[in-house]
């Protein structure tokens, strides 16, 4: 294989890898604060690309209006969802949350398909993001270097604001003792809607950003949910910068493989988590079990 | 004659007049998916943990079937086969899942069923990949035409109560009883001498080697095989049909698996409508519903029970 090759698989790695980043980003902000598998994660990525789709081809408002509106609509979506079914579990067994979202999860994407049909649709990138750029070693697709690019900040941004501010220190408080946090007269239970919209609007962002370069169809999110389970896995469970870099790490290492060796490429992400839950349970970024 | 014997042979007669009733067809996939939420129950009811992985060893076990017809075995070989083929891959998969508990058994095992998804979708001259495997042959047994649904359907009703009462002799026994312990409180079996490890492996290994058999019967039963038998929705269905049902009351997932087949049935004409009907009953299920059918009525007799001493 070629460097030039090699680069291009890189880079091909690093475009999934931000899909997978911010996918998982969403799922470990949600889980972090509410120790809630969203089974859901998948169907509200893809209904971020069908909103966008609507809003973008459909009602011509263009590229970059429903890359703000569609992750928002999804967001807004998410907080009916917490307050309204998520809530109502809050006492029992986490396994129940994850039953409840993949019910919502069949109920979204067979909804989707009853609505749109199930054939993939084709989406436009915004035009001043066409042709491609020269890197001076290789050439790449512009509109897939915007992808990496908007995914690092976004995922940088959350990061910071979770671990290095007075909001984020208040939201870790109330993931540690909510008990305590509400004596200081902060309104959790609004806390936690507003976590799991945002969770859910990261969703829908990625779905947005997936339109033009994917087809939009309703299974988008289903295949692409599980890797990313397996992502934040790897990760450790809850941990967000674990769940940026493994989603970066994993995208780049599935790319590279394929081109190795191309049979492996999918299967190469469950080996690597399989042997990550062997040597070290609690994912690379993991804190020891304990706080479960 | 004891009540539980009546219960029995009712039970035995419902399933044996289920092909005349109903499509012979959808009365296999009954007896075989009443079997696999059976199977699954074992480790979801009775030891308390999630597994959202079960489809591979349905599915593996599917596909060795149908391998080992299309060789020209017959049809216990072949089903033996496929029940022994979930057996081989629960042992490494069980001996790492099981190590975790809660969520992260879940997220563990879903993983490796998606493991065994991509497996099957790359290896596609074993499985015929997104073509799957069409027209499997259906030698006859002790002179029963099995390509008759409904002659079919008796041979392998026989196998697949062999499969139940393992189930039923599983959790109804000394060994259940400590499973049901090591669920409710780990540590304090733990502390009496139990090995958590060595009988949350052991009920994960039958679990999944009785699964096997039901994906084997399915596979024989229908003469065909596709790469539904390995997709996630395979697992999360056999979730859907356990808890519907009832979760830890061994005839539950039965009727779970029942209710949910005959409503796919029902629906079937309104292609989309399937999955937005399942979802929002399972969404209702868990919110409202979490003691299933069976649980229901159990807890109502037991309620009327108490109160009438």
């Amino acid at each position: 294989m070629s460097w030039q090759l090699l680069a291009i698989q890189i880079f091909n790695g690093l475009v999934n890898g931000a899909f997978f980043a911010l996918l998982s980003l969403g799922l470990a902000v949600i889980f972090g604060m509410l120790r809630i598998v969203n089974f859901a994660h998948g169907a509200l990525y893809m209904l971020g690309a069908f909103v966008a789709y609507t809003l973008g081809q459909k009602l011509s408002l263009g590229f970059w209006p429903s890359v703000i509106i569609a992750p928002i609509i999804v967001g807004v979506l998410g907080m009916i969802i917490e307050r309204t079914l998520i809530r109502r579990l809050a006492d029992l067994a986490p396994a129940y949350n994850l039953l409840l979202t993949f019910g919502l999860t069949l109920f979204i994407q067979d909804g989707v398909r009853l609505m749109y049909g199930i054939s993939g649709a084709p989406y436009a990138g915004p035009s001043l993001l066409a042709g491609a750029t020269n890197l001076g070693f290789v050439v790449f697709p512009t509109y897939r270097l915007f992808v990496i690019v908007v995914s690092l900040v976004v995922c940088f941004a959350t990061w910071f604001v979770i671990e290095r501010t007075r909001i984020g220190a208040v939201i870790r408080a109330s993931t540690e003792n909510p008990a305590i946090t509400r004596t200081f007269g902060i309104d959790v239970s609004r806390l936690v809607t507003l976590v799991f919209g945002f969770g859910a609007a990261m969703a829908g962002l990625a779905g947005v950003l997936a339109a033009p370069i994917y087809s939009v169809d309703p299974l988008m999110g289903s295949e692409l949910i599980v890797t990313t389970f397996a992502v934040v896995v790897i990760g450790g469970l809850g941990s967000i910068l674990g769940s940026v870099m493994t989603g970066f790490a994993v995208g780049v290492l599935a790319a590279v493989g394929a081109a190795l060796y191309p049979p492996i490429a999918n299967t190469l992400i469950f080996i690597f988590m399989a042997l990550v839950l062997v040597l070290r349970p609690q994912g690379l970024f993991g804190m020891p079990e304990g706080t479960r | 004659m004891s009540s539980r014997w009546v219960g029995r042979l009712l039970l035995l007669a419902v399933f044996c007049v289920l092909p005349w009733v109903i499509y012979p067809p959808i009365a296999l996939d009954i007896v075989a998916f009443g079997l696999f939420a059976t199977a699954f129950d074992i480790v979801f009811g009775y030891l308390g943990l999630l597994s959202f992985g079960h489809a591979a060893f349905w599915g593996t076990s599917a596909y060795v079937t149908a391998n080992m017809l299309q060789r020209g075995h017959s049809t216990p070989v072949s089903i033996g086969a496929g029940a022994l083929a979930a057996l081989a891959i629960s042992v490494p998969i069980g001996f790492i899942s099981i190590r975790s508990v809660g969520i992260y058994f879940s997220m563990i095992t879903l993983a490796f069923g998606q493991m065994i998804d991509f497996l099957c979708k790359q290896l596609e001259d074993w499985t015929g990949g997104d073509n799957g495997l069409p027209g499997l042959p259906q030698p006859p047994l002790f002179g029963v035409d099995l390509s008759n649904p409904r002659h079919g359907y008796y041979v392998l009703l026989a196998m697949a109560l062999v499969g139940f009462i393992i189930a039923a002799r599983t959790v109804h026994s000394p060994f259940g009883q400590v499973m049901v312990a090591i669920r409710d409180n780990e540590t304090r079996a733990q502390s009496v001498g139990y090995a958590p490890l060595r009988y949350k492996l052991i009920a994960f290994v039958i679990s999944a080697t009785l699964s096997g058999l039901a994906g084997a019967i399915f596979c024989a039963g229908h003469g065909v095989v596709s790469l539904d038998v390995v997709a996630w929705t395979t697992s999360g269905l056999v979730v859907m049909m356990t808890l519907l049902g009832g979760s830890g009351t061994l005839l539950g997932p039965a009727v779970g698996a029942t209710v949910v087949l005959l409503l796919r049935d029902l629906l079937s004409t309104h292609a989309g409508a399937v999955g937005v009907v399942t979802g929002a009953v399972f969404v209702l299920t868990v919110l409202f519903f979490r003691r299933g059918v069976v649980g229901t009525i159990l807890h109502q007799w037991e309620k009327r029970h108490a109160a009438a001493k």
